[in-house]
This record gives structure tokens, sequence and C-alpha cells, in this order.
């Protein structure tokens, strides 16, 4: 009877455990076996414990140039899309212009359509238009999908947004300038910073549409993809767990810094 | 604190808004003296709020123009108008501390050592301990505090108030008309409000313009306003008006006759706005507190020379310092009477017959040709 008296009360808490053991165990596993010491090619059975690969986390070729050129992507990515993303949201929310329906809807196709099929005719595009492939195809078709993730994200916020802020912000002696730098952007920041977010994360990690537009380049997501066809080096594991473990730091952060400047403006 | 600007008055010349075929605000003229507490009232969607934002500059005008003192800023924009508005819903900026969004207007105008005029700023709204919280840290009330201070820190020609008590509880609405009259006093600033609420004209503005449909029904102080309206929109939404239709019987030069319901009442020639040939239709109008009741068998004792008309009580509620009675008379199906309560008589209970009376001075007759419930504040109006 105490059992389910306890089990009852604390079932609540199980079910949320079980969850997040179900997220976390995947990567838990990619965790542990960067550091194994594997037998042969594949990285798939647990043999004994090394350091090796953390020591030399470039050890494998090709592997750090992927990588480098994955951040540079989604670096420029994300700076095209939040800024187009941001203004496009503005323009949605805040006039009336001819087909602005259209493109509300419009906006939200990426997100719709199959990602391989936008990746073919992306792919048609680019070879009826002769554009090499390479570098360059692929950042406009990340910059493409990742642009209705940061509309979605910042026009959630603008719209929570009181115009009348920057009436008062006019009345206050602001130009058109100072409003938008000093009231509007502070205010729809934390929406751009999750389209942001969003749009690293997205570009980082796409494998189909990056796949059929490189053309010779090669992405992160694709090494390893190449890779595991003729095995699995130990430093993918490496890499993988060190972005798992900054992500977590960069989450963990964030969270601190917000507590600490909610404290110091709360009474004292 | 008390340093007067340079600046005059506050001049509206045809100014008008139209949106599409809606014309928000018809053309007008409109005065506001220098140092003095203007109020526009109205209900909503009268354009009170669209005069006060053609004013911050927010608004354009359709036509006219709107002059400070002798410069023309009818096409200055917001920021460059030595004006400043406490907002409805004060639109205090979030992500800004108390000092800071006080400090706005100051450091916006290049002015690098605030501190000092921010915390004398929030000791007069008597927010100075305050100074580091974020806005949603404040009551509605304090909020309101700042929104004030962080207008008026930057001594504006006129500060515009649109309904800024409106998101208040009564009993501190009534606190901080007494603060905002307090401040107005204190540093001399043109004030120029907006509301729908009539006591609170009342009670705060030197000067009132009644606004009804785009158009100013009416302009004055407050006391002259409420004893002499020129329409019966002004009768009945500021304060309560008894409405009689009434024919003319004759006219001389002081004194108006006029007859209803087979009563006969007196008022004075200089009290009509209207025609007062004889026939001719007249509006007579008295508040329900200049009304005193009589029951029907002390009608002897009555003295001559006023004003009177009989009926049947048919409700009266008891309200502490006054009886209302609402009266039935062949002149007027409900007329509301308000008795002091300083000497009661049980017999005037519903069902009662009395006689109604009143001076002939405090009479007024209005044109016919209105509605007669115009301004009537209904239930949904209310809020």
């Amino acid at each position: 009877m105490a059992v389910v008296k306890w089990l009852r009360r604390n079932l609540v808490v199980i079910a949320g455990l079980l969850t997040l053991a179900y997220m976390i165990l995947p990567n838990v596993v990619v965790m542990v076996f960067s550091f194994n010491k594997p037998n042969g090619r594949f990285n798939y059975a647990w043999q004994q414990f090394s350091t090796d690969a953390w020591a030399d986390p470039c050890g494998v070729a090709d592997l750090c140039g992927s990588l480098a050129l994955s951040l540079q992507l989604a670096a420029w990515a994300t700076l095209g899309a939040t800024i187009l993303g941001t203004m496009i949201a503005f323009a949605l929310v805040r006039y009336r212009f001819r087909a602005r329906g259209a493109i509300n809807s419009l906006i939200f196709l990426p997100m719709a359509m199959p990602e391989v099929v936008m990746a073919a005719s992306l792919l048609t595009l680019f070879l009826n238009m002769g554009a090499p492939l390479g570098f360059w195809t692929v950042l406009i078709a990340h910059i493409m999908f990742c642009l209705s993730f940061v509309v979605t994200a910042v026009k959630a916020r603008v719209m929570s947004m009181d115009p009348r802020l920057e009436e008062a912000a006019r009345d206050l002696y602001a130009g058109p300038v100072q409003t938008f730098v000093r009231v509007t952007l502070p205010i729809a920041a934390p929406g751009i910073a999750a389209g942001a977010l969003l749009a690293f994360s997205l570009s980082f990690d796409d494998f189909i549409i990056t796949n059929f537009n490189a053309g010779s380049t090669v992405t992160f997501p694709m090494f390893v993809w190449g890779s595991a066809q003729r095995g699995t080096p130990v430093q993918i594991n490496v890499i993988g767990t060190a972005m798992f473990v900054i992500a977590v730091l960069v989450v963990l952060g964030g969270q601190f810094i917000a507590s600490r400047r909610k404290n110091s403006a709360s009474p004292k | 604190m008390t340093q007067k600007t340079e600046g005059g008055d506050v001049r509206l010349a045809g100014i008008s808004k139209t949106y599409g075929s809606f014309t928000a605000v018809h053309p007008l003229d409109l005065t506001v003296p220098q140092g003095s507490f203007f109020a526009l009232l109205g209900a909503s969607g009268c354009g009170k709020t669209t005069t006060l934002r053609m004013i911050a500059g927010l608004e354009d005008p359709s036509t006219g123009t709107v002059s400070l003192g002798d410069t023309d800023v009818t096409h200055l924009p917001p920021y460059k108008r030595p004006v400043n508005t406490v907002f409805q819903s004060y639109a205090l900026f979030p992500h800004l501390d108390i000092s800071e969004n006080v400090a706005f207007g100051l450091r916006r105008r290049g002015i690098k050592s605030v501190k000092k005029q921010v915390d004398d700023m929030l000791d007069l709204v008597q927010l100075g301990q305050f100074a580091k919280r974020k806005p949603h840290q404040l009551s509605g009330g304090q909020q309101q505090r700042v929104a004030v201070a962080r207008a008026l820190i930057n001594h504006p020609q006129v500060l515009l108030l649109d309904e800024p008590l409106g998101a208040l509880d009564l009993k501190l609405r009534r606190q901080m008309q007494l603060e905002l009259k307090r401040i107005q006093t204190e540093v001399g600033i043109t004030f120029v409000h907006v509301t729908h609420d009539q006591e609170e004209a009342m009670t705060m503005a030197d000067q009132v313009a009644v606004m009804n449909g785009g158009r100013v029904e009416q302009l004055g102080a407050p006391a002259d306003l409420y004893e002499n309206p020129k329409t019966t929109f002004v009768a009945n939404f500021l304060g309560t008006s008894n409405l009689i239709e009434a024919e003319v019987a004759s006219t001389t030069s002081d004194v108006v006759t006029v007859t209803c319901g087979g009563a006969k009442l007196k008022l004075p020639n200089a009290r009509c706005q209207a025609q007062t040939a004889t026939g001719d239709k007249l509006l007579v109008g008295v508040r329900p507190e200049k009304v005193s009741i009589a029951h029907a068998d002390d009608a002897d004792s009555i003295p001559d020379g006023r004003n009177r008309i009989t009926g049947r009580i048919t409700a009266s509620s008891f309200i502490g310092v006054s009886t209302q009675f609402i009266v039935d008379s062949p002149a007027c199906a409900d007329f509301d009477v308000y008795v002091q309560n300083i000497e009661r008589d049980s017999r005037l209970a519903p069902g009662a017959e009395v006689v109604l009376h009143w001076n002939p001075e405090h009479t007024f007759g209005l044109d016919a040709d209105q509605a007669i419930d115009a301004g009537v504040q209904s239930v949904e109006d209310a809020s």
C-alpha cells in the first residue's frame, strides 16, 4: 500500500525523469564512446577507456576542415537569415501592403515542405542557372530555410509589442533611429535571439539540402555520413560531445545571467 | 522645478482629422491658455484622444494648424515638439529600470548628468526608493506616477494626459486626481487632460471642453458648464438634468413663461438658448438637487413665486447623505429629485402624491430641436 501511495504522489516526477532520460540517453552514449578505444574502424562496441581521441580531435583527415566550414556556414546563414527575417517580421506585423497575406503564408512553405523535395528543386534551379555548386549555393539554401524560422520567432515577439512604446519614445525626443535602437530592438531582442539560435542549429545540422547542393564541398554532417560508410572515427564522438557540452554551458550561462539580473532588480 | 518655459497658449485652428470617409474630428478651434489645467471630456469615440494626439504630433491633422505660442508646430514630428504625453497604458519601457525610464527624454537630448534631476523628479512623485526597479515590479498607481515623472522631467510647454487614471481603481483615482492637481500647481505647466469621467474633469480642470461626435459642444469652467449647459448633451453628460418638453406661453425681456402638462413654469430669459416666441417649443431643464419635494398635504406652505409640478413618487433610494426620488408627473415621466437628509418626511414613500418646487432662477431653457436624451450615459457606455 505504501508503495502505491508513494508512486501516486511522485508519478509526475517519475514521468518527467523518464522523458528526460529518453532524450539524454543518446547523448550519454555518444559521450561515453568518445572515450572508447575501438578495435578496427567502427566505434560501435566498448573496448577500453582512452583519451586518445580527445587529445587529438583533428587526427582524422578532413574532419576539422569540414567542421570549420560548417561553423562558418552556420554563422553566415544565421547572420543573413536573422537580418532578413527580422525585417520581414516587422514588415508583416507593422505594415499593410499588397500581397501581405500571400507572403505571410508563403513564408512558412520551407517549414512545411519535405526537405528532400526542396533540396531537389533547389538543385534544379542552381543547375539551370549555371551556378557552380559549393559554399555559396549551400549558403543561399541555408538562409532560405532558416528564414521561415526566424520570421516565426520574431513575429510572435513583435506582435506582442505595444506600439505605444515606440510612440512614447518618439514623444520623448527619440528620432526614428534612436527609437529603433533604444526601444524597438531591445524589446524585440529575445525573439531575434531565439530565431538566431534556431537558425544556427538548423544550418549547422542540415544534411539533405546541403548534400544536394554542395557539389564537392563537404560540411561536417556530410563528413560524418561519408565516413560512416567506411568506419566511424572516435573523433566524431568527441566533436559531438563538445558541441553538446558547449550548448549546455551556453544555456546554463544564460539562465545564470537572467536570474542574477532578476535578483538585483527585485526589492531588497 | 518651477522654471517657466517661454511658450504661451496651445492654439488649434481649424484642425480636423478624417480616416477615409470617417471624420474623427470636425474642424475645431481651441485655445488652451498657458499654465491652465484643461480637460477634453467626452464619451469614447468622440475625437478627444485624436485631438490630443494631433497636439502631440502622433497624428497628422487632415486640415488646420497647431501652434504653441507663436510657433506653428503642425509639421514637426513628435520628437521635435516641446510637448510630452502620459499615455493611457503608461507605455513604460519594460527593459529599462525606473530611473532610466525617467531619464530617457533627457538622455535623448544629449544631457549627460541626469542623476540629480532624476532623483528630484522621483522625489516629486514620491518614488525615490524605487529607482532601480523594473516597471512590472510596481503597482498601477506607481507606474502611473513614473509615467508622469518621465514626461515632466523634460519641462515640456504642455503636458498631455490621455486618460491617465483610467486603469486605476476608484479610491486610487481620487488620490491621483489630487496628486496631479498638486503637481500641476507646483510646476505651472499647461496640462491637457483627456477623460470620459465628467467628475474627474470637473474636479481637476480649470476649463473643460465637452466633445461629442468630433465636435466641441461647449467650453467653459466646470461650474459654468454645469449651471448653464447649452445643449442637451452637456446637460445630460455632466451630471443629471430633468428636461421637460414645454411650449412658450409668454415672453418678457426678463422672464419666459412656459406651459407643460397643465403646469406653468417661469425661467429667466437670459438662460434660454433658443427662440422664445409665443407657441415655440422649448426644453426646460432643472438639476435634481435644486428641486424641493413636499407632500401634497403641505402644498399650501410652499412659498409663492416658485415653479411647481405635481406628481407621484414611483421610486426612492436612500444613499446616506441624500435620498433620490423618481417622480412621475404629467409634465415629465421620470423626474429626478435629490433631497439632503436633514429632516426626513416619512410620508415621502413610493405612491405618495407630492409637489415639486424650485426657484425659477435655477431653470434653463434649451432648443427643442435636439434629442432630449443626448449624452445620457447607459450602462454599456459607463466603462
